[in-house]
């Protein structure tokens, strides 16, 4: 295995370990009184109404997706833009292709207004 | 067993324990992160076979996009369904059966595999996979063609779901 | 080898020796001094973090005709020590409803995804964790835990206030991911790498990247604002409405980890827009002497970081339906119609040497802001007039 992941691998788990530490801390030496007003829902003063995990809207979940479509376009997109300094200039095109069909898709939904908050 | 091995071990048990949970915990949520801490697994795997592009862009996607997906559509249900309910349904009996067979089919195979028992091909110092997969990608000899299809079936994902999307309206 | 020339390597080199001198094996004695080196990586961050909260209550106060800290130390300089202790010696508090193991988990997942990305920020030519290959996505990747610790919070509260501004916030930092991406894409173009040590020598051999991309550092500083939730993109807080997004639960410590990660993923950007448009380390005796370097990346990061400061305390808080209107209406056209010209320009002018290729680029780039600004100019009118005579008919 190479060491840049294992030094990658060991950052992770120091970093994750690390923030840990003044958590511990503090659990240490802070007080612990807890009382049900004190562990009661925050919302400036008022009585929570209802169920507090409520529904959202579903605009939510379409930019959701219309991101995954574009993340995994990039990602494609990141070996293209690596070896265009050594490839013939037609592979410009070739990419630039794959852009073009997925910005027809963007320009679909937002002229069937789905990039509206409605 | 050297550390490669030891650290293949961690993240399979890592990759199959959170598998299970996915599949027992009662609430959606807790399925999802236990879903995202697979996800990781795989990366781990990627990772100690080098193939440090096929890492990152397991966190990037599986984890940064579709597991929040994951997490937006269950904040849309609603929370009565989350909850409450068994965990099988009454063919549960069938789908253990199928699982077995399969299992055992896949099993069967691996054992002939001779793949095993080999070790993974030691990678040369300095051999940059980025390039050399962008390379394969645009060249009309391989790949260019796969890679043109992909962004069209991304295209074809995003018209489908915003069609899906606008009937509901 | 000498010291002062290249530090991190004789301290490995002597450690090592050190360490198999003992007898230990070399593989050992390796990710020991790994640790070593990732502990006073992540010491020297958290040193920064501790600085910065002076320096953005004392820049806040500045900007609002305030003093600000002024009564520990000089100018105020150790009130961050005070406000440690505080925060370490505060009562916790969950609510009753909590899920007890998400909540905790979600503020150190908050640092650490900060934290992450000091792995491969490049300090100095010879001064860096490790010099990734692919450096650009993993920058992308930690961001992932970013935002899921965020989503977390907000879910685990179990507090609407916390759960809507956890929404919020992870629809804006997927959503100005897009442009984020895209526009990282440029340097790998100019460079054909994704190692942001490459990027960064790069840099040094030749020129500055905010010379040849002016908008890419414009797109990347807009859409880092975005990511890191601040103001005018800060609607995860919305003091008026929701009061603090996703952190509204949390209390001592485990809001100090928040606030740290806040402040520190600030300044690391200011650094990655260094380090991607700026040159990072680089200045002048910058490649002889590299303590030079980690001063000079400082400093950018700083100045990354204060104009980051300086659109948070000016600008208001837009709305939600305007903030990702003006990233998939505006900035993701506009990053991808970059790129393109980029990739279109880019190969052409390669090899016609520095004094045609700065300059090209660069109109290039001027080429793609007049066009979007015609477009735009052309649209507002289109809808002014629209306004206007619907304004008349109604008069009528």
């Amino acid at each position: 295995m190479q060491n840049s992941w294992l030094y990658i691998g060991l950052f992770l788990l120091v970093g994750i370990i690390f923030p840990v530490i003044p958590l511990v801390l503090s659990a240490l030496v802070a007080p612990k009184k807890p009382n049900p007003i004190k562990q009661s829902t925050y919302e400036c003063g008022m009585e929570t109404v209802g169920e507090s995990l409520v529904q959202f809207k579903a605009q939510y979940y379409i930019f959701a997706l219309i991101f995954l479509v574009f993340d995994v376009e990039t990602v494609f997109l990141f070996p293209w833009a690596v070896s265009l300094n050594v490839q013939p200039y037609f592979v410009v095109v070739e990419g630039i292709f794959f852009i073009m069909i997925l910005i027809a898709g963007l320009s679909y939904t937002w002229r069937k207004g789905m990039l509206e908050w409605v | 067993m050297d550390s490669t091995q030891l650290l293949f071990l961690f993240s399979s048990f890592l990759i199959v324990s959170s598998a299970v949970n996915v599949v027992s915990s009662k609430n959606l949520i807790h399925a999802a992160l236990w879903l995202i801490s697979t996800l990781f697994g795989v990366a781990i795997l990627f990772a100690i076979l080098e193939a440090g592009f096929l890492a990152v862009v397991q966190v990037v996607v599986y984890i940064g996009a579709i597991a929040i997906m994951f997490i937006f559509a269950v904040m849309l249900t609603r929370r009565e369904n989350l909850e409450s309910g068994s965990q099988v349904n009454k063919s549960w009996p069938f789908a253990l059966l199928l699982v077995v067979v399969i299992a055992a089919a896949i099993g069967s195979l691996m054992l002939k595999w001779d793949g095993m028992n080999t070790l993974p091909v030691q990678i040369a110092e300095g051999y940059d996979s980025v390039a050399s997969l962008g390379a394969a990608l645009i060249s009309p000899d391989a790949f260019v063609l796969p890679f043109e299809v992909a962004s069209v079936l991304l295209l074809a994902a995003l018209l489908g779901s915003v069609y899906v999307a606008m009937n509901k309206k | 080898m000498n010291f002062w020339s290249d530090p991190i390597n004789t301290i490995y080199e002597s450690l090592m020796l050190t360490f198999t001198g003992w007898g230990l094996d070399g593989a050992l004695a390796q990710i020991i001094i790994y640790v070593l080196g990732i502990l006073i990586l992540i010491t020297f961050a958290m040193i920064i973090d501790i600085l910065l909260v002076w320096v953005e209550r004392k820049v806040v106060a500045r900007f609002q005709g305030r003093l600000g800290p002024n009564r520990i130390g000089p100018f105020g300089l150790f009130q961050p020590i005070p406000d440690v202790i505080k925060l370490i010696i505060k009562e916790d508090t969950t609510p009753a409803n909590a899920d007890k193991l998400v909540y905790n988990l979600a503020p150190v997942l908050s640092l650490g995804s900060v934290l992450f990305l000091w792995a491969i920020v490049p300090l100095a030519i010879n001064i860096y964790g490790v010099d990734l290959n692919v450096a650009l996505l993993y920058m992308v990747a930690t961001g992932a835990f970013g935002t899921l610790s965020i989503i977390m919070a907000g879910w685990s509260s179990n507090n609407k206030y916390a759960l809507l501004g956890a929404f919020r916030q992870v629809a804006a930092m997927i959503s100005f991911e897009i442009p984020m991406v895209v526009v990282l894409l440029i340097p790998a173009i100019i460079t054909g790498s994704l190692s942001m040590q490459t990027i960064t020598n790069f840099q040094t051999e030749n020129f500055w990247f905010f010379l040849v991309s002016p908008l890419g550092a414009l797109l990347f500083l807009i859409s880092a604002i975005a990511e890191l939730g601040r103001s005018p993109f800060d609607l995860n807080e919305g003091e008026s409405e929701i009061v603090s997004g996703y952190h509204i639960e949390y209390s001592g410590m485990k809001f100090g980890l928040f606030y740290a990660g806040e402040m520190l993923h600030a300044f690391t950007f200011g650094g990655l827009l260094s380090v991607l448009f700026f040159g990072g380390w680089h200045g002048p005796w910058s490649s002889e002497i590299p303590f030079l370097g980690v001063v000079y990346f400082c400093a950018k990061a700083l100045f990354g970081y204060w104009l980051i400061m300086w659109v948070k305390y000016t600008v208001p808080r837009i709305r939600i339906d305007h903030m990702l209107m003006f990233n998939w209406k505006f900035l993701t056209p506009v990053s991808f119609a970059l790129l393109i010209v980029t990739a279109l320009v880019h190969p052409l002018l390669r090899d016609a040497g520095n004094w045609i290729y700065v300059p090209g680029m660069f109109l290039s780039n001027v080429l793609v802001v007049w066009v979007t600004v015609e477009v735009l100019r052309s649209r507002s009118k289109k809808d002014r007039t629209v306004a206007e005579t619907v304004q008349a008919v109604a008069h009528h």
